[in-house]
Order: C-alpha cells, then sequence, then structure tokens
C-alpha cells in the first residue's frame, strides 16, 4: 500500500531486526556499502547451494492470502476503497502506511461505515474453486472491526456480511457475542456478490438478500475483503520435488491419526501446509511437528551438538573493585545523539574505574573478543557495558564474563539508547548529559555488586501424565519413543477415555481399530508405566522434581512418584442434555449415540432424522462453542444417507461449522440432500412427543412459517463438558476457566504451557476438538516436556530472596506478600525461602519490617546507591 | 541538607528530576519500546530496573525525594 525503500526492515517486529535490501527497488549505487560503518553489507552476495544431511524434515512454508482480483464483481483493484483484510490490517497498524489512523485509500477520509465481506476465496467452488473454509477469517474479521471502532475518532458502525460465523476456537465465541452485544458490530447472515462504486463519493453500494429473503441495499464508506488462505503453485513444486503427497486444495495430504506425518516416512508438516488454522494450533502443530521428528532422531539426540567449556570461576570476592566501562556508539545509534567520547572519558573520573572504551558496536564478536582481553589484562573484575537494553543484551554480555572466569552477577548495564538516544534524539546535550548520569548510576551499583552462585539441580526425567485417553496416550507415547519414563494416571479401569464411545472419523476412519492399536502401543511400551483406577491426592515439588501421591487401584495403595513434568490430559464428556425430552423419550438421542445405533442397528427403519445443533452450547450455561458437533451431526447424516439414501435428514443450525477441510463434508451433505435451516437462539425449536414420531417445530426463515416435521429419530448435537477437574486443579494449583477448562500460559504464543513451568496441557481438558487435533495437541504437550527433560540439569537464577534468620521474627509478612506462597516458618520460627520456587521478585524484601529479607542482586544497597548516585553529579 | 537544592525562583524554568522504578516485565519492556518506536519525550528520567514493582520498598522512594530527587515514578 506504501512505497518500500531499497533498504528495508520487513516488520517491526522481525527477528533478526535487521535490514535487508530490495532487490526490485534497489539501483544499484552500492552508496550503502561505503556507508556502512560497521561493514555489515556484502553487496555482491549472491544465492549458494548448501547442502545439509538431516534425519527429518518439517515443512512449515505457509500460504498466501487469496488475490481477489479474479472476482471481478467484487471490484478489488478497480474500486480504491475496496482493500483485502491484509491491507485492512496494514491501515490500522501503527507502522503501517496511514500510521494506524483509521482512513479510507481513494481520499484517506476516516470512514463511518465499513463492510467485511467473508467467505471471498473460501467456501467458493464455482468462482476460485476452494472449497475448503479458511478458519481463520471470521475471527480476524471480528478482530479487525472492533480495533476499527477503537481507531475511529467518532462513530464507526462496522457490518460483517457471512454465510456463517465460524468462531470455534477457544472463547472464540465469546469474543463474537462481546464484538456484537458490547462494541456493536453488526452481523448479517448474506453472500455478497457484488459491489459497486458510487461514482461521485467513493462510497461502496451493496446489494444483498437479508435472511427473510428480502432485495436490500446499503452505502458504506469503505468494503474490507476478508480473504481466505491458499497455498501457492511454488509449494507444489516443492511438494513434488520432496516426493510429498497433496490433496485437491494444495494442502499436504495427512492421516486422521497422524496428523503432522506427511506422506513420505521422515517428512512431518506444520502450519497452514497441513491445512487452514489459526495462530495457536499452528504454533501447536510445530511442536508437534518436531516431536515427530524427534522421535525418529532420538537415537542422535545431542549427537552433534557441541558444548562451551567455561573456565572455572575466579574468586574476587575481596578484591577491591576494579572495572571496566563500555560506551556503545551502536553505530549511530547513540553516537549519533550522545557524544560518547565524552561520556567515556566522564566514567574515567567515576570511583574505582580503571578502564574505559568505546566501541562501534559492543555487541558484535570482534568487541566481545576485546573485552575479554581487556579483562584478563586489567584485571578488572567488574564490567559495565552503557548500550541497549540488558532485556536483550544482559545475557551475552554475562557469557563474555563468564567465559573469562568472571561471576556473571558481577555485570551492570546503562540503557543509554531505548531510553536516551533514540528518545531525546533532537536534544544531543541533554542527551549526553543523561547518558552520563546512567553511567555514573550503574558505576555506583557495579562498585558494590557481589558474586552469586546460581544452584544447579538435576532434573528427573520422568514424566507424568495425567489421563489415559487418546491426548494422555498419544502425549506418554511421545515421551516414552524419544527415551523419556513416562506414567500414565488414569482414573478409570481402562485406557481410552471418551473414544471408547466413538465409532468412526468423519473421513471414515475406524477409532475402536486404532485406540485398541494405540493401547496396545502403550501396554507394550518398556518406558510406559500405566496405573489405572487412580487418583492423585497430593503434588508437591517444582519443575523438574515434582511428587506426585496417588491412591492406586480399588484397594487404594497409596505411592509417590517423583517426575520431572506433567502433562494434563484429563480430557471432556459429551454433555447430557435437558433439554428436547432427552432420557424422556427413547427417539431422542445424541449424536454419540446415534454413531453406535447407526453402527448396531443400521438405519433401514429410519424414514426422517431430524438434529439440532448447539445444545449445552452457545448459550447461557456454556458460552463456547463445542467445535466438534457440526462434524458430528455432519458425519452422521452422511452415514443415515450411505445406509438409506431415503431416509430424510433435517439439520437445525445457528452456524454451520465445518471448518477447515470439513467444508466438503458440508457440502457433500447438501448435495446427498441433507436439509439444513437455520433456526435462531431466541426461537428455538420446539420438540413434542408423539405417537407417530417426536415432533419437532421450527421456523423457516425463508417461508415465514413455522414447519412442523414429525421424527423417527432426533439427534441432540450435544456439546462437550471438560471432566470434573475442580480438585486435581486445586492439587495441582492450576488455572481454569469459569466452564472448567484449563488455561493455558499464553493463548499464541505458549499454547501447550500452563503457567505452572513443568506443567503442560492437551487434548479436551484444554478445550473441545477433533482426534486429530488432539492428537496433535498431545505431540506438542510431549515436545514442549522433553525440550525441558532432555536438559541435564536446571541452573536456578541467583535473582532469589534471602532471610537471615537471626533477624526474622517470624511475622509472617512475607508469607502472606509473596504472590508464589514460597516463604514457609521453619522449625526454627524463622521464615525461610526455597531458592527453587522463588522468582525473585523481591515483594519481600520490601515488606519485611525488620529487614531481614534481601533479594539477591537487588540488595537495598545497591538498588540506594543508584539513587544516590545522582547527588554526585551536577544537578 | 544533603542534595537540597537551590529554590528555582523562575519555576518556568525549573526542569525536574524524575527517577523510575520499571519493573523489568512491564514498565522497563514499555520504555524500550518506546525507544524502539522513536518517541520522543522529555529528558527528565533515569530509570532503575527492578524485577518486579513491589520490589520497591517505600524507604527508597522516601531516600530519593530526601536526596534531591524530584519526583519518583513507581510503574509495574
Amino acid at each position: 500500500m506504501d512505497e518500500r525503500k531499497a533498504a528495508y526492515i520487513e516488520y517491526a517486529q522481525a527477528v533478526p531486526l535487521a535490514f535487508a535490501i530490495d532487490p526490485d527497488t534497489c539501483i544499484g549505487c552500492g552508496l550503502c556499502e561505503a556507508m556502512c560503518l560497521a561493514k555489515a553489507i556484502n553487496y555482491d552476495d549472491t544465492e549458494r547451494r548448501t547442502t545439509l544431511s538431516v534425519g527429518a524434515l518439517i515443512l512449515s512454508p505457509g500460504s498466501q492470502g487469496f488475490d481477489p482480483s479474479g472476482l471481478e464483481l467484487l471490484g478489488y483493484g478497480r474500486f480504491s476503497n475496496v482493500v483485502t483484510s491484509e491491507e485492512f490490517e496494514r491501515i490500522l497498524s501503527a507502522s503501517g502506511p496511514y500510521r494506524g489512523h483509521l482512513m479510507r485509500p481513494l481520499d484517506r477520509e476516516g470512514p463511518r461505515r465499513i463492510a467485511w465481506i467473508q467467505c471471498v476465496g473460501s467456501r467458493d467452488v464455482n468462482l476460485c474453486g476452494n472449497g475448503y473454509c479458511s478458519s481463520v477469517c471470521c475471527m480476524y474479521a471480528i478482530k479487525e472491526a472492533m480495533i476499527a471502532k477503537e481507531h475511529s475518532h467518532g462513530e464507526l458502525d462496522c457490518t460483517v456480511f457471512n454465510i456463517d460465523m465460524r468462531t470455534f476456537g477457544k472463547d472464540y465465541e465469546k469474543y463474537y457475542q462481546r464484538a456484537k452485544d458490547k462494541s456493536g458490530v453488526r452481523f448479517v447472515k448474506s453472500r455478497i456478490h457484488t459491489i459497486d462504486e458510487v461514482r461521485e463519493t467513493g462510497d461502496l453500494s451493496i446489494e444483498y438478500v437479508d435472511e427473510g429473503g428480502e432485495l436490500k441495499r446499503e452505502t458504506f464508506n469503505m468494503v474490507v475483503l476478508s480473504v481466505g488462505l491458499r497455498i501457492p503453485d511454488s509449494l507444489l513444486d516443492l511438494a513434488r520435488r520432496l516426493g510429498v503427497e497433496v490433496n485437491k486444495y494444495k494442502f499436504a495430504a495427512t492421516h486422521p491419526f497422524s496428523p503432522v506425518s506427511t506422506s513420505r516416512p521422515g517428512i512431518f508438516v506444520s502450519g497452514v501446509f497441513q491445512g487452514p488454522k489459526d495462530i495457536p494450533t499452528s504454533v501447536t502443530e510445530a511442536s508437534a511437528a518436531a516431536c515427530a521428528a524427534a522421535t525418529v532422531l532420538a537415537e542422535a539426540r545431542g549427537r552433534d551438538a557441541k558444548s562451551i567449556e567455561m573456565p572455572v570461576e575466579i574468586d574476587v570476592a575481596e578484591e577491591e573493585p576494579r572495572i571496566g566501562v563500555f560506551v556503545c556508539n551502536c553505530g549511530i545509534n547513540i553516537g549519533g545523539v550522545v557524544d560518547v567520547p565524552a561520556v567515556a572519558e566522564y566514567a574515567a573520573t567515576l570511583p574505582n574505574v580503571v578502564f574505559t572504551d568505546q566501541n562501534l558496536f559492543t555487541c558484535s564478536q570482534d568487541t566481545q573478543d576485546k573485552i575479554k582481553e581487556v579483562i584478563k589484562e586489567k584485571n578488572l573484575n567488574r564490567v559495565v557495558v552503557a548500550s541497549c537494553s540488558p532485556r536483550t543484551h544482559e545475557q551475552m554480555f554475562q557469557e563474555t564474563l563468564q567465559a573469562c572466569g568472571l561471576n556473571k552477577y558481577l555485570f551492570e548495564m546503562a540503557n543509554i539508547r531505548n531510553h536516551n538516544s533514540w528518545v531525546h534524539g533532537n536534544d544531543p546535550e541533554t542527551a549526553t548529559n543523561k547518558a552520563k548520569d546512567l553511567v555514573r548510576m550503574a558505576v555506583a551499583r557495579a562498585n558494590l555488586l557481589k558474586p552469586l552462585k546460581e544452584k544447579r539441580i538435576p532434573i528427573n526425567r520422568r514424566g507424568l501424565v495425567i489421563g489415559g485417553g487418546i491426548a494422555g496416550m498419544n502425549a506418554a507415547l511421545g515421551l516414552a519413543d524419544q527415551g523419556f519414563e513416562a506414567v500414565i494416571v488414569e482414573k478409570e479401569a481402562q485406557l481410552g477415555g471418551l473414544a471408547r464411545e466413538l465409532t468412526t472419523t468423519i473421513e471414515g476412519e475406524d477409532i475402536q481399530a486404532y485406540l485398541y492399536e494405540l493401547i496396545e502401543k502403550v501396554n507394550q511400551h518398556k518406558m510406559i508405566q500405566v496405573l489405572t483406577e487412580s487418583l492423585i491426592v497430593g503434588f508437591t515439588g517444582f519443575k523438574g522434581n515434582f511428587t506426585t501421591e496417588i491412591l492406586v487401584g480399588p484397594r487404594m495403595y497409596e505411592r509417590k512418584i517423583q517426575h520431572g513434568v506433567v502433562i494434563v490430559a484429563t480430557g471432556a464428556n459429551e454433555y447430557k442434555p435437558k433439554e428436547y425430552l432427552y432420557g424422556q423419550d427413547p427417539r431422542v438421542m445424541t449424536q454419540i449415540e446415534l454413531g453406535k445405533r447407526l453402527e448396531v442397528k443400521g438405519a433401514s427403519d429410519l424414514k426422517r432424522v431430524v438434529m439440532i445443533q448447539c445444545v449445552g452450547s452457545r448459550n447461557e450455561e456454556n458460552p463456547n462453542c463445542s467445535r466438534v458437533c457440526c462434524q458430528s451431526a455432519v458425519k452422521n447424516a452422511l452415514h443415515i444417507k450411505e445406509l438409506n439414501p431415503d431416509a430424510e435428514v433435517y439439520i437445525l443450525y445457528r452456524d454451520i461449522r465445518t471448518y477447515g477441510l470439513l467444508e466438503d463434508y458440508f457440502t457433500e451433505a447438501r448435495r446427498k440432500g441433507v436439509a439444513f435451516f437455520r433456526y435462531h437462539v431466541d426461537n428455538p425449536p420446539v420438540v413434542e412427543s408423539a405417537r407417530e414420531g417426536v415432533i419437532v417445530t421450527f421456523k423457516d426463515h425463508l417461508l415465514q412459517r413455522d414447519l412442523q416435521v414429525p421424527a423417527d429419530l432426533l439427534a441432540l448435537s450435544s456439546g462437550m463438558v471438560p471432566e470434573d477437574t475442580e480438585e486435581l486443579a486445586s492439587i495441582l494449583k492450576l488455572p481454569r476457566n469459569e466452564e472448567g477448562y484449563f488455561i493455558e500460559a499464553h493463548v499464541k504464543l505458549r499454547p501447550v504451557d500452563l503457567a505452572n513451568e513443568g506443567i503442560f496441557l492437551c487434548g479436551t481438558a484444554h478445550s473441545p476438538k477433533l482426534i486429530s487435533e488432539t492428537i496433535s495437541q498431545a505431540l506438542a504437550a510431549a515436545s514442549r516436556a522433553t525440550t525441558f527433560l532432555s536438559q541435564p540439569e536446571i541452573v536456578l537464577s541467583a535473582v532469589t530472596a534471602n532471610v537471615d534468620q537471626d533477624r526474622c521474627a517470624a511475622c509472617l509478612i512475607c508469607v502472606r506478600a509473596c504472590p508464589y506462597d514460597v516463604p514457609r516458618v521453619n522449625e526454627k520460627g524463622a521464615s525461610e525461602i526455597d531458592e527453587a520456587l522463588c522468582h525473585g521478585c523481591g515483594i519481600c524484601a520490601a515488606e519485611c519490617p525488620a529487614k531481614a529479607i534481601q533479594l539477591n542482586w537487588y540488595e537495598d544497597e545497591q538498588v540506594l546507591s543508584k539513587v544516590e548516585a545522582l547527588l554526585e553529579g551536577v544537578l | 541538607m544533603a542534595g537540597e537544592r537551590e529554590v528555582v525562583d523562575n519555576m518556568e524554568q525549573f526542569e525536574p528530576k524524575i527517577l523510575a522504578f520499571l519493573c523489568n516485565w512491564c514498565a522497563y519492556a514499555a520504555a524500550d519500546l518506546a525507544g524502539v518506536s522513536r518517541l520522543q519525550y522529555p529528558s527528565n528520567l533515569r530509570s532503575v530496573r527492578v524485577m518486579c514493582s513491589a520490589r520497591v520498598d517505600p524507604v527508597f522512594v522516601i531516600k530519593a525525594l530526601k536526596d534531591g530527587w524530584d519526583g519518583v515514578l513507581v510503574s509495574g
């Protein structure tokens, strides 16, 4: 949307945050190479061929947004104010072409009315051949509408034209309801085919048929096309070269029971190339692919890894401080504003500073080597670097100290870039003065720093898996196949969980056969121990060293298991409906019961079947969408049609949520004559029992009247409810949401970790999901767990709180203040803080009235030295 | 008294020195981000990183003010 310069940074959050040269824009003047102080530009660099020998391959090539130029009637490319959703993201972005100001492209006016058109390039066999649902567009359209409202200076009317709103992910339905009820985003059920421009204003006119069949026309200032995900042709070529099969939509072909394995052994896939999906699922799947690859490579683990030898630490505790100060120019980032030589010169006048230097880039490898030499040559025992942020560079400089035998806590940074030169660019003089102040404060603290010892604790390499369903068993296998012991704790007498009730997947795969094979594998694996009829009653310890108390078997033998990690896979159940005469009329059953019935009795006796969606979901009691019920209904409807093509099937739904490639089955069901009727939540179907059948009455919106259908069988698409884990959650101190699903540490970045370190989550204990998704998530949890378990030991930060036991009055203030419940009063009547559990926040040190607690590295005098250092400067 | 400064006659010329205790995980990161975004703000602030704003003992604040800082910001 905006011109890009030849030298550019891909986007503000890019890693590494470095410039690249765009060959399409570069005129080849070579000025950048001549100007670059760091000599970082290799202008003649060309593409090189490298051969790597690898044991496994993971494909995560991603996808592209659908290009709507070909759909002429939508006017993209012809009308300036029709933009794609990707372009709209840029419009909303602070780093975008309009710097985050909501404007439309034609005249840079703030729009008052915006329309989103869903399913552009998705769910469309006729115009673009993409029969699948792209899974992400409904959510991003809602998000864009919400953010647009926030960015708009005046009232903004947002309308989302959709066929179905597919907010099927964890807590997504709540977000949708919030957009509708709280933010006033309007949702209109209609597929839009044509957009016209109003010549004089650049506005856009949309004609549509509403749910009642009435033709309407509305005008908007701007239209956003919610474009779907597609696999570019270039990937087909890659797949062909690798010998990996793709399906008809060019996604990598996978099997529902091995969702991250491609057709070629040893090659795995994650992300959208596996199928359309959102970020949390992509991140999860990436970990799953890593687990699958690590399983293949288990024997070779660590073989090619190189370890760094660290020299023995020099004891400097008794020495007078000898401080070296290194001031960084950071190219021109600091040096262009701050007078760096003056700062270095000033630093030399500060107490105990025996060496100062200025560097072009203090973080570069050659400067690191130089610093190491200086540390040895000048016998430095404290180092101060005045450069950028400790959040990004502290660890690296600390490693440089360690490489010279200096304790890593004898280091301090002064942030003269992010907190100075970058934010006072127009005022070099005050920026230089501030840099001096910051260096003085840093040197003051450096004078008081003490070497600290980090505790190293060996890791128990066993994993405890809670729950023996498909998720738990796959997670245990994920650990065991990589060579880590796993213990499965299952509360029932048998393994299998909810899957024991299921028949086939929508693809037609036999779930019982899979389950049988899975249980066999688990039972025969020498690294897996299974405890059935077992109940967890106690849990102590910390990551790497947990102890769990379990009552095992009908006789409740008590066992204590020591382990390094926990994987929670407690699962969910089908909701037992209170609605629609369930339990009162035997002809009313759930989808799972119908699945079994079709397996046993077939469908030859069924003339007419009615199904009702969203039973026990998307209501007040359970505001979530249960994700799997739409496909369950379509699966059973197709099964009925297969067994008895003459049977009529009616599906009463609110939104059909056959996301991703499941959409094909929905299309097939309609083709085979399954009838779909939308009902409104405030006007649900009415069910009565009669001799001739279960009478279902519902409103047909096209005919605008009530229909009455007598059915031989009424199937309720009953939602999912999590297993009752209230007690377990309180024993393990795990957070759960209102509905009882466990809450992950971060929805997108850490989707299978729990906030409690060393504890991971998978399966329907996280949220409702399909078997294939459960398997992916189980492998992902195993992968996250083995990343931790494969370390020989954990190094605990030395930044922890210490109690001076003699001064402690056991007043319990620290016990009450600690957000992590760490301080305990011991048998000597004094507070004790376990350094393995301490997070180093320092609240206890601040609260302790006797000043008996000190936080290492942030001791009172070390913090106050910075406060006091101001006095020594020129006020 | 240590750190006591001359009373500034003209308040318009008064440039306060402000001490900021910034939590490593949020406020300090935000100040870093302000730099990355090149947001320009007055240069009166000097920051001290703490691992949590809860580390800030009220004594630190009192001492800072007593020592001559004109304002203290605790952010986290």
